[in-house]
């Protein structure tokens, strides 16, 4: 009877102990994220002002200035990117969902691979396609490579949202004599219009934090945006340069200029959420 | 396998295929044809990567062969390009980061899916998610600004006292180096751990853990002995996509892996991974360097690829068995 009220203890005391662990990593992997959060937002608050956001870079020593261009250039590029790759990828999506096959198969496996491709390989991919045929960095080169990120995202979940449209509704359209190029266009598209933008926020989310492929491809750019082919400065590129600069005026800039980045990010995720969320509800 | 079929699954598929074989109108197969000309250009993209890194870094491998991979020297000055203290830097701080990553995704895991109150569910997973759409360059800007400096008391205490293991031994400069690599890429790790076995322990059926409940089993004895071994596949699925995250992160953890170009067993040793040699070196390369760094590109290219595709498949294979009724 004893050893039995023993093993029984022991039980339960394994039992609290790896609920508690469970609890414990779950604490730690949130905790984590809210001590980044908080840093970028205290530090990022403390140093982000108007000038920040509308003067250009000064010479080091002289105080003030702020990353205009920098904010310009991923504005260009993040839009430019947008518009080469959320055409392809819902074009992708849409054959995914409604033709796939044999074929469709093969092309999410080859898109889901693609998501795991490091960006820096796909930096260096963009480098030996653009610059060097083109025999400078640009801001085309670099665009090319975000898109090219953006694109098994947004192929994937706009395969999600239009699958997530009721065959019916399908069929009901179908029975009314209606082409399928039309059925899919005037029926199942407006019905995963919201899944099928939020996937489209979130891959640009993505790619507006985006640094390594843009060593290989925008360069940076001191004096501000001077065409597609030339060389672009951009936010989180001068984020690294700033941040593994010895300098604590720069130090301080690349801070604030993390603090949009993540402003950036979390209005998307939350905005994603509350879209999706009244979706469902 | 022969589950019945629903009305659902042949009106979703067969009905639909006849519809595919019918005589389409011009309208229809251009449209079809336009769609499935991107979808194809994401093959294309996959083909025409290999193929234009493997040129570029042509010159890089007919100069040195095998010896870029076993060579560990790497000096621009004299043209000699070897890659294996960048490779064994990748294979040390992604096993770093697996040994953290992977038992606390389980515990977050199991906590979401099992053991987590169902109004707190939600929102917890939401920040876990968060945590993957972090800017790579932010948190390496907290790593190198906050966690470092946290790390290097710890870090010169272990070398005082534990410097005897060749792993802790001395000097310790500052907090940057393969300890913190390793860490910074536990944190990219953890979300994709935690969501793929997190969606594998749902597919787990009710039946599964109330039998062994009903036994009289405590929770944590259904989860480890019912849950976990019917999730297993999934599990090894989302450590292999987490390894693929880590091996091919770049810019946090070249923010916090210092340096060096050296084969050392030290963890306090500034060092560099494949990713992180390519980031820092490109911009003061020129002609050979190029393609040497290329060619490391393409070494980067194989690796991700292969643990990617492995992963995916798995992950497919379970799904497929989870809806199959499973074995």
């Amino acid at each position: 009877m004893m050893g039995a009220t023993r093993t029984y203890m022991r039980r339960r005391a394994t039992n609290y102990t790896m609920i508690a662990l469970c609890g414990l990593a779950t604490l730690a992997a949130v905790g984590i994220l809210l001590l980044v959060l908080g840093y970028t937002l205290v530090h990022g608050i403390a140093y982000l002002n108007l000038e920040f956001v509308t003067q250009t870079a000064r010479p080091l020593g002289e105080p003030g200035g702020g990353m205009r261009h920098e904010i310009v250039g991923t504005m260009v590029l993040v839009g430019l990117a947008s518009l080469l790759g959320i055409p392809v990828g819902l074009l992708a999506g849409t054959y995914l969902s409604e033709f796939g096959g044999r074929v469709g198969s093969l092309v999410r496996l080859v898109a889901d691979v693609l998501t795991g491709i490091p960006s820096v390989v796909v930096g260096i991919f963009a480098y030996a396609v653009l610059v060097r045929p083109m025999g400078t960095f640009s801001a085309l080169s670099a665009a090319v490579a975000l898109a090219i990120i953006m694109l098994p995202v947004v192929a994937r979940t706009t395969e999600e949202m239009m699958k997530l449209v009721p065959q019916t509704y399908r069929e009901a359209a179908l029975a009314l004599g209606i082409p399928r190029w039309r059925v899919i266009v005037s029926v199942v598209v407006p019905g995963a219009t919201v899944g099928i933008v939020t996937g489209s926020m979130l891959a640009v989310a993505r790619i507006a934090g985006e640094t390594a492929p843009l060593i290989f491809t925008a360069l940076g750019n001191r004096f501000g945006f001077a065409g597609l082919g030339e060389p672009i400065a951009a936010l989180p590129l001068q984020i690294w340069r700033y941040a593994v600069s010895p300098y604590d005026s720069w130090h301080q800039q690349a801070w604030a200029a993390a603090f949009l980045l993540v402003m950036l990010v979390l209005v998307i995720s939350v905005l994603v959420r509350w879209l999706t969320a009244s979706r469902h509800g | 396998m022969a589950r019945p079929q629903t009305i659902e699954d042949q009106t979703h598929g067969r009905a639909w295929r006849s519809l595919l074989r019918r005589p389409a109108s011009p309208g229809d197969r251009l449209f079809q044809g336009t769609t499935l000309l991107a979808a194809l250009s994401l093959l294309g993209l996959l083909l025409a990567m290999a193929a234009y890194l493997f040129y570029v870094a042509w010159p890089s491998i007919a100069r040195f062969g095998v010896r870029f991979l076993t060579g560990s020297t790497w000096d621009p000055v004299k043209e000699v390009f070897g890659a294996l203290p960048a490779i064994y830097g990748t294979l040390l701080t992604s096993a770093l980061a697996m040994l953290v990553a992977v038992p606390v995704s389980l515990g977050v895991a199991i906590f979401l899916a099992e053991l987590s109150p169902r109004w707190l569910r939600a929102p917890a997973s939401f920040l876990v998610e968060m945590l993957a759409a972090i800017p790579s360059v932010v948190l390496g800007l907290w790593g190198l600004f906050v966690m470092a400096p946290v790390l290097y008391p710890l870090e010169k205490w272990l070398a005082s006292s534990l410097g005897f293991v060749p792993l802790f031994r001395g000097p310790v400069f500052g907090g940057v180096n393969f300890l913190a690599g390793g860490l910074i890429l536990s944190i990219m790790a953890l979300p994709i751990i935690t969501a793929v076995v997190r969606d594998a322990i749902l597919t787990v059926p009710a039946a599964q853990r109330e039998a062994m409940l009903a036994l009289g089993a405590t929770r944590w004895e259904a989860i480890s002995q019912a849950v976990l071994p019917y999730a297993r596949s999934g599990i090894v699925a989302a450590s292999i996509l987490g390894l693929g995250r880590a091996v091919g992160e770049t810019m946090a953890v070249t923010m916090v892996v210092g340096n060096g170009y050296r084969l050392t067993a030290r963890l306090f040793a500034p060092g560099n991974t494949m990713a992180s040699k390519i980031a820092t070196q490109f911009n003061e390369a020129s002609g050979l360097e190029i393609n040497a760094l290329v060619e490391l590109a393409l070494v980067l290219f194989a690796v991700a690829l292969v643990v990617n595709l492995a992963g995916r498949l798995l992950v497919r294979w379970t799904v497929a068995r989870a809806a199959g009724g499973g074995q």
